[in-house]
């Protein structure tokens, strides 16, 4: 058989996408449950999801300590006791601190979902912040910070942050002093007003037979009140800076880091979707426009990106990089000539139909285990979005024009508007 | 448990099949038995750079990645010192891109001049960033010559340093691909949402006729025993002093590596372990320590890292290791310790079957130890380890004169 290796195999588009929709139930303590009932391991991912209390300029590190925390002691166990526990029967217990929430999640297989559950009750309903762990932790993060302040990329992603959304969560930068400011009372109150039923989302994710969502609902429902403080997640303004160019100079450095961008419309704007689009054109896949410049042609770095970071009051859009010291302007230049020329000229049929079908596939490939499912499900639930939002979303990948994704560009990519940010040499 | 099925092809590529209907997505895992270990002591890095090369257009198709873009596919790869592992994933509908792709590029590569000038930059620019423009990023190009004194694997992937990437020449890159690239030293798995008699027809078709080549005969220097204590002391520009010591253990078959593993993570896996818990929490000695092994193919690192908090003198540090080390080799691990881990294993085997790719790549490795099911009998191995057995095999490994100590202090006054 001879074959024509010059030649594509025939190929078909993604056409649908089928989505998981979750189970709801509201206990009577005000905490929403969604479940997401699929696979064939005997497993479950249970996330315990808290919206962040208000920034305060005082104490800014209250949200992430009382998070990081939440593991190192309740008023019946000790950290190492928690540890234990939930090693022993093989699960796996994160903390996670986000812009806008903070996590607890749990993996563990089913059979041990007994024993492991109770601990985070435990310490969802007592967490006590034991003054000794609380300086182990002070201690230990002040290390590992001067540790990533060292290293060229964070500090351009912090000096951005901080440009675009000034003193809030989400432009918060801290230095070794700020833990200074962190104290068990003030943690103790924290943890009172965020922690508690009706601030609280909790989403499963596995295989769930009914009697483990009776498990996981008696648990959290009937012992698990409300308490007498009121949770506040509502946020100050943001400002972004006035400056936009920020220069921090490394003499000794082999690689310049750039960070650059301007705020945008977040997941709840009806143009969101056709922006990421343009997006994934410019530096959204391997084979983006920035990639290809400035990596593949000009070889001035490892690797080039950019973003579309939706918050819950903010969006971005940015580029980032590391490219060698020496080609650092001249990066800066290509990356300009790019954004301009989305702007000036249209967008290659040819090229704009393989970033659909890339971004379909991609999203099809995304949808991996029950796990992807609910973290779909989570972007749409806390943007205030139905699952329409998917509808609108592979809508604008299969049509959007390249007229619209010029009006787009020029729209929001006003690059006199952008914040840009070197770390190194330039 | 995770099911396949195997063939073989005329030319010699294995190929297995792993059946999964729960997804519409497909994946096509190429392992290459070829690593850093394989490199001219002359030539290091010559496999991850080639890896770059792979990318960059095959005999009949000028571009690798935008064909596969256009049927909604993405596709990574990476170099250890003993293999190399290219993957897609991919809606399964457009399979057949993917068999087309991957068997063009081991038919034969296009050797453009542009692309290795291009990837040599871009090699080096990664040489930069991963492991110069990093505080403590150079730890391992400094460790393993330590360590090893006679196999290759006393260089990292990224090579020994950036002028063997700056010479590579064309003649280089055609003879590493016709001494590696081939069906026989190949191992592919398809998995996902497709049928083992499609696979066959479709690896027949375009697999089936690619030369089956040379077959590479490795024989790489094995490294002596180690019966000497080693020490390094570097200063540098980092904000905290850092230990490393790296013990040799024994090689990716030896009986010994399931023992070596639960022995690492009664260690340091987890919040629970005695690292953390009596050098962290109690003993207050380091911000972060950490055990691990290599789980090299060949003779492995058993490696210990810590940085010391700022009042704890490097004596006091290096010491404190050594007593949990004397520790685990003097006193028999509790029963419910060993339970523990043990446990461990068994979930991180059941929840790593959530993942497509991570099946796949699994299967492709252990076929290449010699039979793809071994990935199956895992849990089993680590259930027949003991506490006897972990403390016999804790005294074997960590005695000073098997011990490579690098010291990294931070230079002060920056």
């Amino acid at each position: 058989m001879t074959i024509n290796r010059k030649q594509a195999p025939e190929s078909k588009g993604v056409d649908n996408i089928n989505l998981l929709r979750p189970a709801h139930q509201k206990l009577e303590n005000g905490c929403n449950i969604f479940c997401f009932n699929s696979g064939d391991q005997e497993l479950v991912r249970i996330e315990w999801i808290f919206a962040n209390q208000r920034f305060n300029t005082e104490k800014p590190l209250l949200n992430v300590a009382v998070n990081t925390m939440l593991t190192e002691g309740t008023g019946k166990l000790t950290a190492a006791q928690i540890a234990d526990k939930v090693d022993f029967y093989g699960a796996f217990l994160q903390v996670d601190y986000g812009y806008d929430h903070s996590h607890v999640t749990l993996f563990s297989l089913n059979k041990h979902l007994q024993h492991t559950l109770p601990v985070i009750k435990d310490i969802l309903t007592d967490s006590i912040f034991p003054e000794n762990e609380l300086e182990t932790y002070i201690r230990n993060q002040q290390q590992k910070l001067q540790v990533s302040l060292q290293k060229n990329d964070i500090l351009a992603r912090r000096a951005f942050n901080r440009a675009l959304y000034g003193d809030t969560l989400y432009g918060l930068a801290a230095d070794t002093d700020m833990y200074k400011t962190l104290h068990r009372n003030d943690m103790l109150v924290h943890f009172k007003q965020m922690y508690q039923p009706s601030n609280c989302t909790i989403i499963i994710a596995g295989k769930i037979e009914p009697e483990i969502l009776d498990l996981i609902s008696n648990t959290f429902d009937k012992d698990w009140a409300n308490s007498d403080q009121k949770s506040d997640a509502t946020q100050p303004e943001i400002k972004p800076a006035a400056e936009h160019f920020y220069f921090t100079e490394k003499p000794d450095a082999l690689q310049s880091a750039i960070r650059m961008g301007l705020p945008v419309i977040n997941r709840t704007h009806p143009d969101f979707p056709a922006l990421q689009v343009l997006n994934t054109v410019l530096g959204g896949y391997f084979g983006s426009r920035l990639m290809a410049n400035i990596r593949e042609d000009k070889g001035y770095t490892y690797g080039i990106g950019s973003g579309i970071s939706s918050l819950k009051h903010a969006g971005a859009m940015f580029i980032a990089t590391e490219v060698g010291a020496d080609v650092c302007k001249a990066a800066v230049t290509e990356i300009e000539k790019e954004i301009s020329l989305l702007k000036s000229e249209l967008i290659p049929e040819d090229e704009l139909s393989l970033v659909r079908n890339y971004m379909m596939g991609s999203l099809l490939g995304s949808l991996e285990n029950v796990f992807s499912h609910a973290d779909k499900f989570k972007n749409l639930y806390f943007a205030g979005l139905d699952y329409d939002y998917y509808d609108r979303y592979v809508d604008a990948v299969k049509t959007v024009t390249a007229i619209r994704l010029k009006e787009l560009a020029n729209e929001y990519l006003n690059f006199d508007k952008f914040y840009k940010v070197i770390v190194g040499k330039y | 448990m995770v099911k396949f099925n195997r063939f073989t092809l005329d030319n010699g590529l294995r190929v297995i099949v792993h059946e999964d209907n729960t997804t519409p997505m497909a994946v096509l895992n190429i392992l290459y038995d070829v690593g850093a270990r394989d490199e001219n002591p002359e030539q290091t890095g010559f496999a991850h750079l080639f890896e770059h090369l792979m990318f960059g257009g095959s005999v009949n198709i000028p571009s690798y990645d935008e064909p596969l873009q256009r049927v909604g596919g993405e596709n990574n790869a990476f170099t250890s010192n003993d293999i190399t592992n290219y993957y897609i994933t991919l809606p399964s509908v457009n399979i057949e891109t993917a068999f087309w792709l991957e068997s063009d590029r081991m038919l034969s590569l296009a050797f453009s001049k542009k692309s290795l000038e291009v990837q040599r930059n871009v090699v080096i620019e990664e040489f930069k960033q991963r492991y110069l423009n990093q505080p403590y990023g150079d730890v391992w190009l400094k460790l393993r010559p330590m360590v090893y004194k006679k196999h290759p694997y006393q260089w990292a992937t990224i090579g020994k340093e950036i002028k063997h990437i700056e010479d590579a020449k064309i003649e280089d890159v055609k003879a590493f691909f016709k001494k590696h690239y081939n069906p026989q030293n190949a191992i592919m798995v398809v998995g996902g949402d497709i049928k083992t008699e499609a696979v066959k027809e479709l690896a027949e078709k375009w697999f089936g006729p690619i030369p089956a080549g040379e077959k590479y005969h490795r024989n790489l220097p094995q490294e002596p025993e180690q019966h000497e204590e080693r020490r390094e002391t570097v200063t540098a520009k980092v904000p905290l002093n850092d230990v490393y010591i790296a013990f040799q253990m024994g090689d990716r078959l030896d009986e010994s590596y399931y023992v070596a593993e639960l022995l690492s993570d009664i260690l340091s896996r987890g919040n629970s372990s005695r690292l953390y818990r009596g050098l962290v929490k109690e003993k207050q000695i380091f911000s972060e320590v950490h055990a691990y092994m290599t789980g090299s193919l060949d003779t492995g690192m058993f490696v210990f890292e810590g940085k010391p908090l700022e009042n704890i003198s490097i004596e006091t540090a290096e010491a404190a290791i050594w007593d949990e080390l004397e520790k685990i080799k003097t006193i028999d691990i509790p029963v419910d310790e060993l339970t523990k881990v043990q446990n461990k294993t068994e979930s991180t085997m059941i929840f790593s079957e959530m993942s497509l790719l991570d099946k796949a790549m699994n299967l492709a490795q252990f076929e290449l130890l010699g039979d793809a099911d071994l990935l199956n009998r895992e849990t089993e191995k680590y259930l027949e380890v003991t506490s006897a057995k972990i403390k016999a095999l804790a005294n074997k490994l960590f005695r000073k004169d098997n011990s490579s100590t690098l010291i990294y202090l931070a230079e002060k006054a920056v």
